[in-house]
């Protein structure tokens, strides 16, 4: 176990609670800068996804696993992002401002969802975020005239100046710098009094609005900012991927985010890290491994889609924290071998309480 | 000619609201009754079709006997369900058993691509209603519409029946007022929420056997009933009747935008209708607003 | 002028008249109990203060200032600070964070300020961190500073709490059964503070309390409900006598007579 003395308030503040935290995250920022000289072109694309839909787990996470609002609609976000960016940029807009823009008219159409949406309940949002999906995918392809419609849309590699980022060598550091930022930004949400006031909705409606938390505010705040993540990984997905069109952005996407912040563990940011590289590392295997089954099962087109259920429904029954709950359950058994208890983590079961008229 | 063509419309869109009706009056016992919110159901309504398809196709059984098998099988299914991922979660948020069902609802899509004959092709089958019209005038009806209309009056009326005059019926109502009170009172509510798995499910594949000389028998037809979500929480998500008009009301929508507004309107109309009614009442339109006590 | 006024408070559920035409006025500094049998419509009225329900008939005024249809978190920043019968505390949160949380009328900084964490930002974190770990030794809960509220016994939670509200630096703090499901000495603990909150801090509290050892000893004025109407209000050792009292709690004399 681990006992520091703490010798000012600043101590529980900062970003990273003990000095060996930031020298390891030092020393991972440094692997990853110096993998893709190591690795081929095919691994770096994996990375690069891997960073991208990252930033869309940090904006989910926000949204569902701190502020304890389900949206199945956030592919809706991503698809704004992805067309805002890759339009005002083929309308001469630089790549650097064209990508906040797209962030921000993300946000500004989340916080048009958030208003009907607060008045909702847990699964009535939800459901109405489908609906959200639903008709972001349906404008992007009508709306002929600015989107091209269901022909899809090239784009241009992002540029900054006369640089352009062209290559997946040149891309994988600024997907890697924008994840870093994000993670940084949200970091610093979450330990000032917007992040606790999210956190309190999450566990208490009735007690944060007791201590003066403005719901629908602080709501839409997090649904501004979810969407902003995500619009900004759509307009970088946009340009990595070079060509877009509306069928990419089926809400069946969303589902893929949700698990990806399941799979990592809800209510921790290095869980929606985790999980983005979990679920995205996994076709790469799938593929992988492919070579060695038999054909009858590697030539199935529902393998890919079985693993994902299966990883879902797996992670929920017999994993409910998550691949960051996991790691902290080890670190906990070290911590105090030989008095682990495995109980500590345990589920309480519970019958349902509530009285319906 | 004008009315002729909107009466039709109007037929059409009832009996496509009776299927979201069927497969929303499921979503909304299994949520009163164990605060569940399951996304599997269109998956459960495709596995229904299927197991017709392959009975009339391959075991050259008769209609009926098809239908029951698939009901049959689709109950053991909900059951099957229930006790071996609904129910230790027992307790758990409600988004999260709601996720787990949407990754069930991935692993039986899945699992049908995977079986020969199945696939991901899209197949059919003969019912003794095709190709069978009704006629008045000019108005000419399917007769499969009818007996959709027709199969889902009865279906309401035998539940209806069922809650109100069986003893498991009035458990399950019991457990949906107060689950720890339905406990202490002697109700094994274990036991009900499997009978409700088991009634919810069923009703989904009497849902999937009747939608399928309209949608055919493919592996993605599952999502059509997703827009029983925006019936159901239409209606108010807590309300049996609210459940059979949000699902009306979302198939004649539907069904009319599909007739009369241009392309693309068909698919985002139930949504539009949803989002316009939520703003006014958040609760539904038969919901009640659930305030927690302090 | 009174610091809190209530007239004529009623409140209707359906066919029930939970309260009805309650009016009282609490002086500032003053610890003001609220009794009554179970069901007497206690914790509606601190509800309706803290505007969880509207009223059908009456107001509610703060220093003269309307507080009838503002929304529950207005009203929380205003400087009223309540605690519940059943604690509703941020289960997966620490103590400290808890207590944090209370700071957060107090913010001064906005999103932007604090995606950036700017100095603002962090001078503003060390205030409330100041200031929450002045009420943590205060309530006597450094034992509990870093754990989950899951993990602590329920006296604690109660504690914890009363130090969130206090964080909030209230002019008026409402405590909802304060004693209820605490130990004998937690309930004497209770008592000290109750008084140090009041001398020390200068909030202005509203009880209410089954405990009439805790009510006689600590209120200055208390008011006697029954089923949703006021009986009597007066001085604790008045109000205990007053035979409609008697009556509510023990019922009608001739049963025991």
């Amino acid at each position: 176990m681990r006992f520091e003395l703490k010798r000012s308030y600043w101590e529980d503040i900062r970003i990273f609670r003990y000095r060996s935290d930031f020298r390891w995250y030092m020393a991972l920022v440094f692997l990853l800068l110096v993998l893709p000289v190591f690795i081929g072109d095919y691994y770096i694309s994996q990375f690069n996804v891997v960073f991208i839909y990252s930033i869309v787990s940090v904006g989910m996470m926000l949204l569902t696993g701190f502020t304890g609002q389900l949206s199945l609609g956030h592919v809706g976000f991503f698809g704004i992002g992805s067309y805002t960016s890759a339009i005002l940029v083929s309308k001469g807009i630089p790549f650097l401002l064209a990508m906040p823009l797209a962030g921000l008219l993300a946000a500004a159409i989340g916080i048009l969802v958030a208003l009907p949406a607060v008045r909702l309940t847990g699964m009535y949002l939800a459901i109405m975020t489908i609906g959200f999906a639903f008709i972001v995918e349906e404008v992007l392809a009508r709306w002929e005239s600015l989107t091209r419609g269901n022909m899809g849309m090239v784009v241009e590699p992002p540029s900054i100046g006369p640089f352009e980022f062209d290559s997946e060598f040149s891309f994988y550091y600024l997907a890697l710098l924008i994840l870093i930022l994000s993670l940084l930004a949200a970091r610093n949400i979450l330990r000032s009094p917007t992040g606790r006031a999210m956190i309190s909705i999450r566990d208490s409606e009735v007690a944060s609005q007791a201590i003066g938390v403005n719901l629908m505010k602080f709501k839409a705040v997090a649904f501004a900012l979810s969407a902003f993540f995500t619009g900004i990984a759509g307009s970088l997905s946009a340009h990595k991927l070079s060509f877009i069109s509306p069928e990419s952005f089926n809400f069946l996407e969303s589902v893929k985010y949700l698990a990806m912040i399941i799979i990592g563990g809800l209510g921790s940011l290095h869980g929606a890290v985790l999980g983005a590289a979990f679920l995205l590392f996994l076709p790469g295997v799938i593929i992988a491994v492919k070579e060695y089954l038999p054909h009858a099962i590697a030539s199935q087109p529902g393998l890919e889609p079985l693993l994902m259920g299966l990883v879902i429904v797996l992670f929920i029954l017999f994993e409910p924290m998550g691949l960051y709950g996991r790691w902290m359950k080890v670190k906990h058994y070290f911590e105090f071998f030989p008095l682990y208890k495995k109980d500590t983590f345990k589920r309480v079961k519970s019958y349902y309480k509530a009285e319906k008229h | 000619m004008v009315l002729v063509e909107f009466t039709q419309t109007v037929i059409t869109g009832v009996s496509v609201g009776c299927i979201y009706a069927l497969v929303a009056l499921g979503l909304v016992i299994l949520f009163k009754a164990t605060e569940v919110f399951s996304f599997v159901h269109g998956e459960i309504m495709m596995l229904g079709a299927f197991i017709a398809f392959t009975c009339i196709t391959f075991f050259h059984m008769s209609y009926i006997l098809s239908f029951l098998a698939a009901v049959f099988i689709t109950g053991l299914l909900g059951i099957g369900i229930e006790r071996l991922t609904v129910r230790p979660l027992i307790g758990e948020p409600v988004f999260v058993i709601a996720i787990l069902t949407i990754g069930l609802g991935y692993v039986f899509r899945a699992f049908v691509s995977m079986v020969p004959q199945w696939g991901t092709e899209t197949w059919g089958f003969k019912t003794p209603f095709s190709d069978q019209y009704l006629r008045s005038g000019e108005l000419v009806i399917a007769q499969d519409l009818v007996f959709i209309i027709v199969c889902t009056v009865l279906l309401i009326l035998v539940l209806a029946a069922f809650f109100r005059f069986t003893k498991a019926g009035v458990a399950l109502r019991a457990t949906s007022q107060n689950q720890l009170a339905a406990v202490y009172m002697g109700i094994g509510v274990n036991k009900v929420f499997t009978l409700t798995w088991a009634i919810t499910a069923a009703l989904g594949g009497i849902a999937g056997v009747l939608v399928s000389p309209l949608t055919f028998v493919h592996m993605y037809m599952g999502l059509f009933v997703i827009k029983a979500f925006p019936a159901a929480v239409l209606g108010g998500f807590s309300s049996i009747p609210g459940a059979i008009v949000g699902g009306l009301i979302i198939g004649v929508a539907e069904s009319l935008s599909g007739f009369y507004l241009p392309e693309g309107w068909k698919s985002v109309t139930p949504w539009i209708i949803l989002i316009l009614i939520l703003l006014v009442r958040p609760q539904g339109l038969f919901g009640i607003q659930e305030k927690k006590k302090v | 002028m009174a610091l809190l006024t209530v007239k004529d408070m009623t409140l209707r559920f359906g066919g029930l008249t939970a309260l009805n035409s309650v009016s009282f006025d609490v002086e500032k500094g003053e610890i003001y109990s609220i009794i009554g049998p179970n069901g007497a419509g206690k914790t509606t009225i601190f509800n309706c203060l803290s505007r969880f329900y509207n009223l059908d008939e009456g107001t509610i005024h703060i220093n003269d200032r309307d507080i009838t249809k503002i929304s529950p978190s207005a009203v929380s920043n205003m400087g009223i600070a309540r605690t519940f019968q059943n604690i509703e505390l941020f289960k997966n949160m620490s103590v400290l964070d808890n207590i944090l949380l209370g700071r957060h009328r107090k913010r001064s900084t906005n999103l932007l300020k604090e995606i950036f964490f700017t100095k603002a930002v962090k001078e503003q974190e060390m205030r409330s961190h100041l200031r929450a770990e002045e009420i943590i030794d205060f309530l006597e809960l450094q034992q509990y500073r870093d754990q989950m509220i899951a993990n602590l016994p329920y006296g604690a939670q109660k504690t914890v709490e009363i130090g969130r509200a206090l964080a909030m630096e209230p002019e008026i703090l409402l405590l909802d059964e304060p004693s209820s499901g605490m130990t004998m000495e937690e309930t004497e603990d209770l008592s000290f503070w109750i008084t140090d909150i009041k001398e020390a801090f200068g909030i202005t509290i509203i009880i209410v309390e089954h405990n009439m050892g805790l009510v006689t000893s600590l209120s200055d004025r208390v008011l006697a409900l029954s089923f949703g109407e006021p009986i009597t209000i007066g001085k604790p050792e008045a109000v205990m006598e007053h035979p409609e009292v008697m009556k509510a709690y023990l019922g009608d004399e001739g049963a025991f007579a």
